[in-house]
C-alpha cells in the first residue's frame, strides 16, 4: 500500500541505494508459557515497527528523528541485518537483502553496509587491540592478501578519522569518548563499505567533541560518496547532517520530506509539536506552545492514528481510522486525517528556516 | 555579595588516588541570589557536578573538599557533620538528580514518601502532611493528585516522576534547589515541560536553583547567569542572553560554535581541537591552553584567575587591561 | 567507490592526553600494563591474600615436587620397616622407642611405617591433580554450554538450563557417588582401579560443571547485547568465531573466579569421597584416604595420622578459597 504512493526522492530516474518498503518489526514481549497459563494472560506483541517507508538517494543522508520508543533503532538494526524483520523489504541497490537466508547469500552485501553505534564505551571489545578492532572486517572478508597490506590499510584508516598508526597499538580504554567514536569509524570504514547505518553516534558525546564526529562524517560522506542512515533525537543535528528526514511516532513514520521543506513546512501535528520543543538559543524571546502529553506505552498503542490524544486537531475519525501516507510535493510523505482533509493548513516557520525551495515548487502544491 | 542566598569561595575538591591527588574542582567562586536560577554548564568531567554534591554534602569518597568555602545564608556548611547536613538538605537544599528513579524508594508509594519527608522538616501532623502532599503533587502538575498519591514510583512514566521527585525536593519550602541534569534523561517534549514547571516554581516561591547541565539548550531556556566550567575550573560566568550572544572566553565561544543550529546552513560546524584533558595531566597556566587558537605565552605558564565583577567574568588573559601594568600580577580580586 | 588512502587524512593532536609508548615491545607492553593493573593493587595491598597465595604455592610446590621434595618414598616399599610403625611426631617424648618421635619422622609413622609428612606430599599430589583435572573438565564443558545457552538463546537455552537445574537437584556428593557406583557395576573390577582415577574427575566434574554454566550464560547474556558483538555480527562474523573471540576474553573474569572456588570445592569433594572409600584407588592414596585411614587410630591415641593430613587439607582448602574472595572482589568493579 505505501510504495503505491511513494515516489522516488530523485527525479532523474536514479535507482535509490536504499529503499525500505513496508517494514515491520514485531516483539513478543508475553511472560514465560507457565505464567501465562497461571496468570490467564494473552501473548503480547510490542509493535516496534509497523509499516515503514521510505527511500534514500546515492550519496545523500536520511535521518529517522523521534522521542524514546518510536521505534527508530529498530528500523536501524532491520536495515543493517540485525533484526530479521517480522514484515517488509529493505532493499539494498535492488535486492532485498531482508529476505535473504543463508549466510553465503548475505555475505557479499555485509561489507557493504556497515554500522556506528551510540555508546562509544561498549562499541569497542575492550580486549582488543586497536589495530585487531579495525582490521576484523578486512580479515573477514579477505580485503587484504598480506599482513603488510592489513597493516598499511590500519595505518590509512587510523589517519583517516584523524588518530595516528601508533594508536594503533592501544586499547580502547586508553581512549576518550570521541577518539574511540573515531576507532568505531574507522572500522566501519574498513571493508569500504557504501552505506553506513549511524544509531545515535554523537548522543553520548559532548558538543565540542559531537561537532568533531558530525564534521568527520560530512568529511567522509564527501570524500567516499558515502550514503548515511543517521539515527537521533536531536533535531539540531539531524538537521545539521540530513538531507532526507522522517519523523517517527510510535513504530511508524508520521512525516518524511527533504530536510529544509520539512523544518520550514511542517506539516504533521507531532512534527510541528517536536519543533516546539527546540530550545531557542537565538534568545529571541520566541513563544512556544506548550506541548501537553506523553508517549504512550508502545505495547498498547492507541487506537487510530496513535497521535491522537496529544493531537491538538484529532476528532473521531484520528481516534478509529490509520490514516493513510500521502505524498508531499518535492518528495516525502505525511500521514496524517487532518492534512488529508485540509483542516489543517501548511504552516510556515519562515522565521525558523531561511528560504529554501523555489517559488516554482510552492506553487505547484 | 552580602544578599547572596549561596555563595562559593575558592572551593576546591580533590581526589586522593594511589597514583596522586588528582584535583577535579580548583578554585571556584560564584553565588546565587534568591530566586535567581544559575545555570551550570560544562562537558563531562568539568566538575560541575561534584561542585553541585559539595553544596549538598554529598560528595562521594574518596572525593573530599580541600579548600575554600561554601555559605548558604551567611552560614559555613562546608565543614558540618553528616548529621547536621542531613538536616538541611531537604529543609533548605532541595536536589533534583538526572534519574528519577534513584532518588525514589521503589517499595514505598510516592505519598508515604511525601508524607515521611514533610513530616522530618517541618512540625505538620500526618494529616496535615498528606494534604501538603496532594497539593505538591497538585503544583508539580500530576492530574489526579488525590488517587496518583497512593501509587508507586513504577506506575509513573519517567516525565511523571521527575514531578514526583520535584515535588519531593519542594516539600520543605527549601530556599535553593540543586538540579543536576534534571532532564537529561527524559525525551524532548518532557524536557521542555520540566523546564517550565522549575521556571514556574522559581518564579512563585522565590526560590533559587542551582541548574547543572551540559545543554546550552537548557541553559537558555531557563537560567538567568551561566558559569561555564572546563577542567575542573570557571572560565566564564556572566547574564545568560551575554554569554550565549556574546561568549568572552575561547571555549565558550567554541562551545557555542559547535552547538548545530536549525536553518544555518552550514557545511562544517565550527569545532574545538582535542579533547578536554584527564585529571592527571591538566596542562600549567590556563587548562584550555592546548586548544585554544589564540593562546600566547603567558597562557601556557600562568594560569588567569577569573576577572570579575558582579555581573559577569572570564577566566582568560585575553581580557587582561591592566596587562601592560602589571605583567606578572594576577589581575581582578584576590 | 572511493577508497582510502592516507593523503587525505591530517592528523590532529587528538592523542595527546595518553603518552604513547609504542617504543616498547608487545610482551613487555603487557606485562608491565599487568603489573602496574588494579588487579595486583589491590593484591599487593591485602596481606591476607599475599599470605594464601604464599601458602597455596608452597602446597602446589611440596604437592607436585613431592618425589624429589619428599624425606621418604612412602611407594618405595623396600625402605618400610615395620620397626617404625606408629612413631609419633618428632617432639614427642614418651616412655620407650616406640612412642618416642624420631628426627627423621618429623610429622610420625602410620601404621606401615610410612613417613606420615611424605604421604600428606604425595597424597596432596593425587588430590590437587584430581581437583584440577575435575575443574578443568567442568570448566570446559560449562563454558562451552553457558556460551551457546546464553549466546544462541531459545529452545537450546532452555534445554541446557533444564539439564542444570535437574542437576542442580541433587547434591555433588550423591552424582559423585552415583557415576562411581554405575562404574564399578559396569566395569570389571581390575579395570575399575585402573580407571578409578578417571572415573572420580568425571564425577565431580559432573557435579560442579552447573556452576560455570551459569555464570556464563549469565555473562553471555550481558555481553551479547553489547554494541561490539553487534558490531562483529554486522561485519559478518560467524556465530562461533563472535562467542570465542568476543564473547569468551570478556566472560573470564567470572569464570576465574569460579574456577578458583570450585577447585576449593573438588579438593574437598574428592577428599570426601575418598574418606567414605569410593574415591582413589588404595594405591593413590589422596588426602582424603589418609584422613580415613588414620581415623581407625583416632581412638587409640595416634592422632598424627589423621589430625595432619585433615590440618593440611584445611589449611590448602581455605587458601584457595581466600584467594577465590580476593579474586572476586578484585574483578567487580562495584566492590573496589
Amino acid at each position: 500500500m505505501p510504495d503505491a504512493a511513494a515516489p522516488a526522492p530523485s527525479a532523474n530516474g536514479e535507482v535509490p541505494l536504499v529503499e525500505v518498503v513496508d517494514l515491520a518489526k514485531h516483539f513478543d514481549v508475553s511472560k514465560p508459557f507457565l505464567n501465562r497459563l497461571l496468570e490467564a494472560e494473552q501473548r503480547q506483541v510490542l509493535r516496534a515497527v509497523d509499516g515503514v517507508s521510505f527511500t534514500i538517494p546515492r550519496g545523500k543522508t536520511f535521518s529517522l528523528v523521534g522521542e524514546s520508543g518510536c521505534g527508530k533503532s529498530t528500523v536501524a538494526r532491520c536495515v543493517v541485518g540485525l533484526y530479521r524483520p517480522t514484515q517488509g523489504a529493505v532493499l539494498f541497490d535492488g535486492t532485498d537483502i531482508a529476505g535473504l537466508r543463508t549466510r553465503a547469500q548475505i555475505r557479499p552485501f555485509r561489507k557493504r553496509l556497515q554500522m556506528i553505534f551510540q555508546d562509544p564505551y561498549a562499541s569497542l571489545n575492550p580486549r582488543w587491540r586497536v589495530s585487531n578492532i579495525i582490521s576484523e572486517p578486512i580479515r573477514a572478508h579477505g580485503l587484504a592478501s598480506s599482513q603488510q597490506e592489513v597493516q598499511s590499510r590500519i595505518d590509512d584508516l587510523l589517519t583517516h578519522v584523524r588518530l595516528t598508526p601508533a594508536d594503533g597499538e592501544k586499547y580502547p580504554h586508553e581512549f576518550s569518548g570521541g577518539q574511540r567514536q573515531r576507532i568505531s569509524i574507522a572500522r566501519a570504514l574498513a571493508s569500504n563499505p557504501e552505506f553506513l547505518v549511524c544509531d545515535e553516534p554523537t548522543s553520548a558525546l559532548d558538543v565540542s567533541v559531537q561537532a568533531q564526529i558530525l564534521n568527520l562524517m560530512k568529511d567522509l560522506q564527501r570524500e567516499l560518496g558515502l550514503t548515511y542512515l543517521f539515527i537521533s533525537h536531536n533535531l539540531a543535528v539531524v538537521y545539521h547532517v540530513s538531507d532526507w528526514v522522517g519523523v517517527m511516532y510510535l513504530g511508524r513514520l508520521v512525516e518524511w520530506g527533504e530536510k529544509r521543506r520539512l523544518f520550514r513546512y511542517p506539516r504533521h501535528p507531532y512534527t510541528r509539536m517536536l519543533l516546539d520543543t527546540i530550545p531557542d538559543l537565538d534568545m529571541s524571546g520566541r513563544d512556544r506552545q506548550p506541548v501537553a502529553g506523553e508517549v504512550p506505552n508502545p505495547i498498547n498503542p492507541p487506537s487510530g492514528c496513535a497521535f491522537h490524544p496529544r493531537c491538538p486537531h484529532a476528532n473521531a475519525r484520528c481516534t478509529e481510522e490509520l490514516p493513510r501516507a500521502l505524498p508531499v510535493e518535492g518528495g516525502g510523505q505525511v500521514a496524517c486525517h487532518a492534512v488529508e482533509e485540509g483542516r489543517l493548513a501548511v504552516e510556515d516557520r519562515g522565521t525558523i528556516t531561511p528560504p529554501p525551495i523555489e517559488d516554482a515548487l510552492r506553487a505547484g502544491a | 555579595m552580602s544578599d547572596a542566598l549561596l555563595s562559593v569561595q575558592n572551593l576546591r575538591i580533590e581526589f586522593p588516588t594511589r597514583r596522586g591527588t588528582l584535583v577535579a574542582v580548583d578554585d571556584v567562586s560564584f553565588s546565587i541570589s534568591p530566586g535567581e536560577v544559575l545555570g551550570v554548564v560544562g562537558e563531562s568531567g568539568a566538575g560541575k557536578s561534584l561542585t553541585g554534591n559539595a553544596i549538598i554534602g554529598l560528595l562521594e569518597p574518596p572525593g573530599r573538599v580541600a579548600g575554600g568555602a561554601i555559605t548558604l545564608e551567611g552560614r559555613r556548611i562546608d565543614n558540618l557533620s553528616y548529621d547536621r547536613m542531613r538536616r538541611i538538605r531537604g529543609r533548605e537544599i532541595g536536589a533534583i538528580f538526572q534519574d528519577p528513579l534513584t532518588s525514589l524508594n521503589p517499595l514505598y508509594t510516592v505519598g508515604r514518601q511525601l508524607v515521611e519527608t514533610i513530616l522530618t522538616h517541618t512540625d505538620m501532623t500526618p494529616t496535615q502532611a498528606r494534604d501538603r502532599s496532594i497539593e505538591l503533587l497538585q503544583e508539580v502538575g500530576i492530574p489526579a493528585a488525590e488517587r496518583r498519591i497512593d501509587s508507586y514510583p513504577h506506575q509513573f512514566s519517567g516525565g511523571m516522576r521527575q514531578r514526583v521527585v520535584i515535588a519531593l525536593a519542594l516539600c520543605a519550602n527549601p530556599r535553593l534547589i540543586i538540579a543536576d541534569e534534571p532532564t537529561t534523561a527524559l525525551d524532548v517534549s518532557i524536557q521542555a515541560q520540566i523546564l517550565a514547571l522549575l521556571r514556574r516554581l522559581c518564579r512563585d516561591h522565590g526560590t533559587a536553583v542551582m541548574l547543572i547541565t551540559h545543554d546550552m539548550g537548557v541553559i537558555a531556556e531557563t537560567a538567568n547567569r551561566v558559569a561555564v566550567m572546563y577542567a575542573g575550573r570557571l572560565v566564564e560566568i556572566g547574564a545568560v542572553r551575554s554569554v550565549i550572544k556574546q561568549p568572552k572566553h575561547p571555549y565558550t565561544v567554541g562551545l557555542m560554535g559547535a552547538i548545530p543550529a536549525i536553518g544555518s546552513d552550514v557545511d562544517r560546524l565550527s569545532q574545538i581541537e582535542g579533547s578536554m584533558p584527564r585529571l592527571t595531566a591538566i596542562p600549567p597556566g590556563c587548562a584550555f591552553n592546548p586548544r585554544c587558537p589564540h593562546a600566547f605565552e603567558r597562557c601556557r605558564s600562568e594560569r588567569p584567575d577569573l576577572i570579575a565583577s558582579d555581573e559577569s567574568g572570564v577566566a582568560c588573559w585575553l581580557f587582561d587591561e591592566d596587562a601592560s601594568d602589571v605583567p606578572m600580577e594576577v589581575a581582578g580580586h584576590a | 567507490m572511493a577508497t582510502i588512502d592516507s593523503s587525505a587524512g591530517k592528523s590532529v593532536s587528538d592523542t595527546q592526553a595518553v603518552p604513547a609508548a609504542v617504543s616498547r615491545s608487545r610482551f613487555t607492553d603487557s606485562l608491565y600494563r599487568f603489573l602496574d593493573s588494579d588487579v595486583m593493587y589491590s593484591f599487593r595491598r591485602s596481606p591476607v591474600t599475599v599470605i594464601a597465595f604464599v601458602v597455596t604455592v608452597l602446597f602446589f610446590v611440596a604437592a607436585f615436587a613431592a618425589p624429589w621434595l619428599a624425606p621418604h618414598n612412602t611407594f618405595d616399599v623396600r625402605t618400610l620397616d615395620l620397626m617404625d610403625a606408629r612413631l609419633p611426631p618428632a617432639w614427642v617424648e614418651g616412655d620407650n622407642a616406640y612412642t618416642t618421635g624420631r628426627a627423621e619422622f618429623l610429622l610420625g609413622t602410620d601404621d606401615q611405617g610410612r613417613d606420615v609428612l611424605s604421604s600428606i606430599m604425595f597424597g596432596m599430589r593425587v588430590s590437587l591433580t584430581v581437583g584440577f583435572a575435575s575443574v578443568l573438565v567442568a570448566m570446559v564443558v560449562g563454558v562451552s554450554l553457558g556460551l551457546v545457552s546464553g549466546y544462541v538463546g531459545g529452545r537450546v537455552d532452555s534445554l541446557i538450563m533444564r539439564v542444570a537445574d535437574i542437576q542442580l537437584t541433587f547434591p555433588a556428593i550423591l552424582i559423585a557417588l552415583l557415576i562411581d557406583g554405575l562404574a564399578r557395576t559396569v566395569l570389571p573390577p581390575g579395570v575399575h582401579d585402573e580407571l578409578a582415577l578417571y572415573v572420580l574427575i568425571l564425577a565431580i566434574a559432573a557435579s560442579v560443571w552447573v556452576n560455570f554454566a551459569r555464570t556464563v550464560r549469565g555473562s553471555t547474556l550481558v555481553e551479547k547485547n553489547k554494541e561490539y558483538v553487534q558490531a562483529a555480527r554486522v561485519i559478518g562474523i560467524h556465530p562461533v568465531m563472535i562467542m570465542l573471540r568476543h564473547v569468551l576474553p570478556n566472560v573470564t573474569g567470572p569464570v576465574l573466579v569460579i574456577a578458583t572456588i570450585t577447585l576449593a570445592i573438588a579438593i574437598l569433594t574428592e577428599a570426601t569421597l575418598s574418606f567414605l572409600g569410593v574415591g582413589v584407588p588404595p594405591t593413590q592414596p589422596s588426602l582424603g584416604t589418609l584422613i580415613r585411614v588414620g581415623n581407625n587410630y583416632l581412638f587409640s591415641g595416634e592422632w598424627w595420622m589423621a589430625i595432619f593430613p585433615g590440618v593440611a587439607l584445611v589449611i590448602l582448602v581455605l587458601a584457595v578459597n581466600l584467594l577465590g574472595d580476593w579474586l572476586r572482589d578484585a574483578l567487580n568493579p562495584k566492590l573496589r
